[in-house]
C-alpha cells in the first residue's frame, strides 16, 4: 500500500508560481493604464477583500455575520479622525484600518459566545450601534458626513496611483492571511470546527480560539476595505458605509463563487464586479437580482459556483489541502477470488 | 404475511448499517431481533417505520409497498416504533404525551384510558412532565404512546435498555398481555433471555445482516449465541465498509 | 412625572413590539429558524394593509383580507423556501431569509417608491385620540389598543399551545420533530403552519405600526432589529418573555430619548447589549454553555 501525503497538485504548483508575477503586473497599472481602469480595479481589490472574509468567516469558522460593515465604517471613520489630528493621510488609513480591526479583540470575547442567527443579528446590532455613536460625533457632521479633505495635498493622479497601490497590497495582504491560515494548524482546526464542533472541540481543538483568530483578521480586512473606500470616494457618508448593502454584496459574493473554498471569493468578487459595472444602474433591480442569486445559490449551489466545479472535476488552483494520494489501494484491496467486491 | 421486508439496504453516509436484509412477519407473530450493538437493529426498524430512508429494497405491509411512504403515513397505516431511548416529549406531560399520538390514530379499542388500565402504575403520573417520570414509567409511556395510535404491527426497540430489572419485568409482563390479544411485534432485544421468552419468532443480526433466523421454540441458546457473536463462520470473511 | 410618562410610553410602545417579535419568536423556537426577513414580511403586510385602505376599505376591513393572506404566503414561505434551506444546513437559512430581506425590500420600493406611509388618515380619530391621566402622562388610545392586541395574542397562543390538539403537535415537533413524525405528527405541515401564524402576526404589526406612525420600503430592518431585541431580552422561548422584552426595549428607547433624542434606538441597543453580556456572564458562573441558558430559555 503505497499512501503519501501531499500538499500541492502540479496544478496548484503552477498557479502559485504564477502568482507573484501577476502582482508584479498589477503594480504597474497606474503608470501604465488608465485612470478608469486603474479606479476600476481599486474597486475590484476592495470587493476582493471583502468576499475573502466574509468566506473565511462563514466558509471556514461557520459565522454568518450581517453585520461586516461595522468595520467597514468604523475602518473609515477612524482614518478621517486621525487625519482630523493631523496624522499624514495615508498612514492614517493604515492606522485607522488597524484600530478599528482591533475592536474585534474585545468584541469577540462577547459576540462569539452566541450561536449561529443570534450572532448573525447580533453584530447587525453591533453594526447599528457604531452607526449611532458615530453620527452622534459631531466632526463628521453627523448623517451629512464629511470629506476626507487631507488628500487635497496630492494630485488626483497620485491619489489614485497611491489608493490603487494600498488596495493591491491589502489585498495581497489579506489573501495571503488567509492563505497562510488555512495551510496551518488553525486551518486545519477551523475545517475540523466547520465540520463538527463537538467533536473538534474533543480531539483539543480551541474552537474559540480558532473562531477568534478568524473573526479578527475579518475585522482587520473589512476595516481595511473602508478606508480603501474612503480614499477612492473620498467622503463620508455614515449611512452608506455603515449600510448593511455591504452584507449583502459579501453573501453574494461568497455565496456565488463558492464558500469555504479559496478560490470561490475571488470568482465570486469578479463576478460581482462586473455584474455591478453593467447592471449597477439599474437601482433596485440589480439589488432583488443580488438578493434572489443569494436564495437561488443558497438552496440551489451550496457550494457555488467554484465549489460545484472543484468538487466536480477535482480541481483546486492554489494548494489550500491535504491529498491523500495512494487511496484507491486502501478502498478497494485485491479480493481474495478475484472477485470484484 | 403482514410484514415482508425484500432485500433492505439502509446506509449512514458510506456505512452499510443493514445489507440486503429480507425476512417476513405473519399477522400475530412476535419476531425478536437480536444481536451485539451496531449490527444494524435499530437502524432496521427506523428503516421499517419510516424514520430512515432505505437505499435499497422494498418494504411491503399488508400487500402495500410502503417503501416510498413517510413515517408519519406509517402510523395510519398501522405500523408504529417505539424508539430507542424511548423518546419522550419530555417537556410535555405523560398525558400530553399520549394525546400527540391520539391525533392521526387510526380508529382502535386504544385510548388514554385503556393505556393507563394496561399501565397502572402511570395512572398516578398523569400530569407530571414526562422528563421527571422514572425509567420503567417512561417506558411504558413510550410503549403506551405507541399503541394510542392503535397499530397493527408494533416495533419495540431496546425496551430494556437502561432500566432496572423489575422495572424489565413490568415491561415484559404488559408485552405479554399485548401478545395474548394477537398483536403482531417486532422487537429489538439485546437481552437473549428476555427476546427468547416472549419471542415466537428469532432473527439474529451481524454486521447487517441476518445470520440465523427461524422458530424461537426450535432453537437451541448456543445456535444463538453463537450466530451473535459471529462465531463459526469461514476464516477470512470479514466485513469491508463500502 | 415627565419619567412616568416616558416609562408609560415605554410599555405601550412593548405592546407593539411584542406583536411584531410574537412571530419571530415562534418561528425560532419551533423551527429554530430566524428569519431575516421577518421585519420586512411585517412591512409587506402594511402595504398591503395601506393598499386596500388608498381605494376606500377601511383598514380593519383590509386586515380581515390581508391577514389570511399573509398566513398563506407565510405556509408557502415554509414549504417552498425555509424547508430546503433547514435541511441543507445550518447557515442556510441565515443566507437564504437575507436573500429574501433583500428581495422584499428592493420590490416595495420598485413598487411603491421611497416615500413614507401610514395609515394615519384612514383610522379616522383613533390615530389622534388619547387619554389623559395626568396632565404630562397621555396614552395614544390607538397605542393602548395595540397592547390590549398583543396581550390578547399571546394568550391566544399561549392556551392554543397548551389546550389544543394542533398546538401539542406543535409543542411535540418543535422539541422533537423526529419522533414526532413516529407518533404520527406530519413535522413538514406544522412548521408549514407554524410560519403561517408567525408572517400573518408579522402582518398585523405592520399594520399596527403603520396606524401608529409610518413606514417606507425600508422599515423592515429596523423592525427586525426590534423584534430579534426584544425575543432576547425576554428571553428566546418565553411568549410572555416577548412581552417583557418588548416592553423593557420600549421603556428603555423612550428613557434614552427623553436625555437626548437622538439616543432613541441607541437606548435600546445599548440595553440589549447589556442584558446579552450579563447573561453570558450569569451562564459562565453557572458554568452552562448551553445556548439556551445564555438566552435566557426556560
Amino acid at each position: 500500500m503505497n499512501v503519501s501525503v501531499e500538499r500541492s497538485t502540479r496544478l496548484s504548483r503552477i498557479s502559485v508560481a504564477c502568482v507573484i508575477p501577476l502582482v508584479a503586473a498589477l503594480a504597474f497599472v497606474p503608470v501604465a493604464l488608465s485612470a478608469n481602469v486603474t479606479d476600476k480595479l481599486t474597486t475590484l481589490f476592495v470587493y476582493l477583500i471583502l468576499a475573502a472574509m466574509w468566506n473565511a468567516l462563514a466558509g471556514y469558522a461557520g459565522l454568518v455575520s450581517v453585520g461586516q460593515q461595522a468595520f467597514f465604517g468604523l475602518g473609515a471613520y477612524a482614518a478621517i479622525r486621525l487625519t482630523q489630528h493631523g496624522v499624514n493621510v495615508y498612514a492614517a488609513l493604515v492606522l485607522g484600518a488597524l484600530l478599528a480591526g482591533a475592536t474585534a479583540v474585545p468584541l469577540s470575547i462577547f459576540m462569539l459566545r452566541l450561536g449561529g442567527g443570534e450572532f448573525a443579528i447580533g453584530m447587525w446590532v453591533v453594526a447599528e450601534v457604531c452607526f449611532g455613536l458615530v453620527i452622534l460625533d459631531t466632526s463628521v457632521h453627523g448623517l451629512t458626513g464629511v470629506s476626507l479633505i487631507a488628500l487635497n495635498r496630492y494630485s488626483a493622479h497620485d491619489q489614485r496611483a497611491y489608493a490603487y497601490w494600498f488596495a493591491l497590497g491589502s489585498a495581497v495582504v489579506f489573501l495571503g492571511l488567509v492563505f497562510a491560515l488555512l495551510r496551518s494548524r488553525t486551518g486545519a482546526s477551523l475545517q475540523a470546527i466547520r465540520d463538527d464542533e463537538e467533536a473538534a472541540a474533543s480531539v483539543g481543538v480551541s474552537v474559540l480560539g480558532g473562531k477568534r483568530v478568524v473573526f479578527v483578521l475579518a475585522a482587520l480586512g473589512c476595516a481595511t476595505a473602508g478606508t480603501i473606500w474612503l480614499a477612492t470616494s473620498i467622503t463620508f457618508t455614515p449611512r452608506s458605509y455603515f449600510g448593511v448593502e455591504w452584507t449583502a454584496y459579501m453573501i453574494f459574493m461568497a455565496l456565488v463563487g463558492g464558500l469555504g473554498t479559496f478560490e470561490g471569493p475571488i470568482l465570486g468578487a469578479v463576478l460581482f464586479f462586473v455584474v455591478q459595472d453593467q447592471f449597477g444602474d439599474n437601482g433596485v433591480w440589480y439589488l432583488v437580482g443580488l438578493g434572489g442569486a443569494a436564495i437561488v445559490f443558497a438552496l440551489l449551489l451550496p457550494r457555488g459556483l467554484w465549489g460545484t466545479v472543484e468538487e466536480r472535476f477535482g480541481l483546486q488552483l492554489l494548494p489550500v489541502g491535504y491529498r491523500l494520494r495512494g487511496l484507491e489501494s486502501i478502498a478497494n484491496p485485491e479480493p481474495a477470488e478475484g472477485r470484484r467486491p | 404475511m403482514l410484514l415482508s421486508v425484500e432485500q433492505l439496504e439502509a446506509r449512514h453516509g458510506f456505512l452499510r448499517a443493514v445489507r440486503g436484509v429480507s425476512f417476513e412477519v405473519a399477522a400475530g407473530e412476535t419476531l425478536a431481533i437480536v444481536g451485539a450493538n451496531g449490527a444494524g437493529k435499530s437502524t432496521l426498524l427506523r428503516a421499517l417505520a419510516g424514520a430512515h430512508k432505505p437505499a435499497a429494497g422494498r418494504i411491503v405491509f399488508d400487500g402495500r409497498d410502503i417503501t416510498a411512504l413517510s413515517a408519519h403515513r406509517r402510523v395510519r397505516e398501522g405500523i408504529a416504533l417505539v424508539p430507542e431511548g424511548r423518546r419522550l416529549f419530555t417537556g410535555m406531560t405523560l398525558e400530553e404525551n399520549l394525546l400527540v399520538a391520539r391525533r392521526r390514530a387510526r380508529p382502535g379499542p386504544w385510548n388514554v384510558e385503556a393505556v393507563l388500565e394496561a399501565f397502572p402504575l402511570l395512572a398516578a403520573r398523569r400530569k407530571s412532565r414526562a422528563g421527571n417520570l422514572s425509567g420503567g414509567e417512561q417506558q411504558a409511556t413510550a410503549i403506551g404512546r405507541a399503541l394510542m395510535t392503535n397499530p397493527r404491527l408494533l416495533l419495540l426497540d431496546e425496551v430494556s435498555l437502561g432500566l432496572a430489572p423489575v422495572a424489565v419485568d413490568g415491561v415484559y409482563r404488559a408485552l405479554r398481555g399485548l401478545i395474548e390479544t394477537g398483536a403482531t411485534i417486532v422487537l429489538v432485544e439485546q437481552d437473549l433471555n428476555r427476546a427468547l421468552e416472549v419471542a415466537t419468532r428469532v432473527a439474529c443480526m451481524l454486521e447487517g445482516e441476518i445470520v440465523l433466523e427461524g422458530p424461537a421454540a426450535e432453537m437451541t441458546r448456543e445456535q444463538v449465541v453463537e450466530a451473535y457473536f459471529g462465531l463459526g463462520r469461514p476464516e477470512g470473511e470479514t466485513a469491508v465498509p463500502a | 412625572m415627565i419619567w412616568v410618562n416616558q416609562i408609560v410610553q415605554g410599555v405601550l410602545l412593548g405592546g407593539y413590539y411584542a406583536v411584531l417579535a410574537a412571530g419571530l419568536s415562534l418561528m425560532f423556537g419551533v423551527m429554530r429558524i430566524i428569519n431575516l426577513a421577518h421585519g420586512d414580511l411585517a412591512v409587506l403586510g402594511a402595504f398591503l394593509v395601506f393598499l386596500f385602505s388608498k381605494h376606500g376599505l377601511s383598514p380593519w376591513l383590509a386586515l380581515v383580507i390581508v391577514l389570511p393572506v399573509m398566513g398563506v404566503t407565510g405556509w408557502v414561505l415554509q414549504r417552498g423556501l425555509l424547508e430546503r434551506s433547514l435541511r441543507a444546513g445550518p447557515l442556510t437559512p441565515l443566507l437564504a431569509t437575507f436573500g429574501l430581506l433583500i428581495v422584499i425590500e428592493n420590490l416595495l420600493f420598485e413598487k411603491f417608491g421611497p416615500d413614507e406611509r401610514s395609515l394615519f388618515p384612514y383610522i379616522g380619530k383613533l390615530g389622534y385620540d388619547s387619554w389623559t391621566i395626568t396632565n404630562q402622562v397621555i396614552v395614544g388610545k390607538i397605542y393602548v389598543l395595540i397592547l390590549a392586541v398583543a396581550v390578547f395574542l399571546l394568550a391566544g397562543l399561549q392556551v392554543f399551545l397548551a389546550r389544543t390538539p394542533p398546538g401539542r403537535a406543535l409543542r411535540a415537533t418543535a422539541e422533537d420533530p423526529d419522533t414526532a413524525e413516529l407518533v404520527g405528527v406530519d413535522s413538514r405541515r406544522v412548521y408549514a403552519f407554524a410560519a403561517a401564524i408567525a408572517v400573518a402576526t408579522a402582518a398585523l404589526a405592520g399594520a399596527f405600526l403603520a396606524m401608529r406612525s409610518s413606514f417606507n420600503p425600508y422599515s423592515g430592518s429596523q423592525q427586525l432589529i426590534f423584534a430579534f431585541e426584544a425575543v432576547v431580552i425576554g428571553g428566546i422561548g418565553s411568549l410572555w418573555g416577548t412581552l417583557t422584552g418588548g416592553i423593557v426595549l420600549g421603556v428603555a428607547q423612550n428613557i434614552g430619548a427623553q436625555l437626548n433624542p437622538q439616543w432613541f434606538l441607541l437606548a435600546g441597543h445599548l440595553v440589549f447589549l447589556a442584558v446579552l453580556a450579563v447573561r453570558l456572564v450569569l451562564a459562565s458562573l453557572g458554568g452552562n454553555w448551553g445556548l439556551r441558558a445564555i438566552l435566557g430559555r426556560a
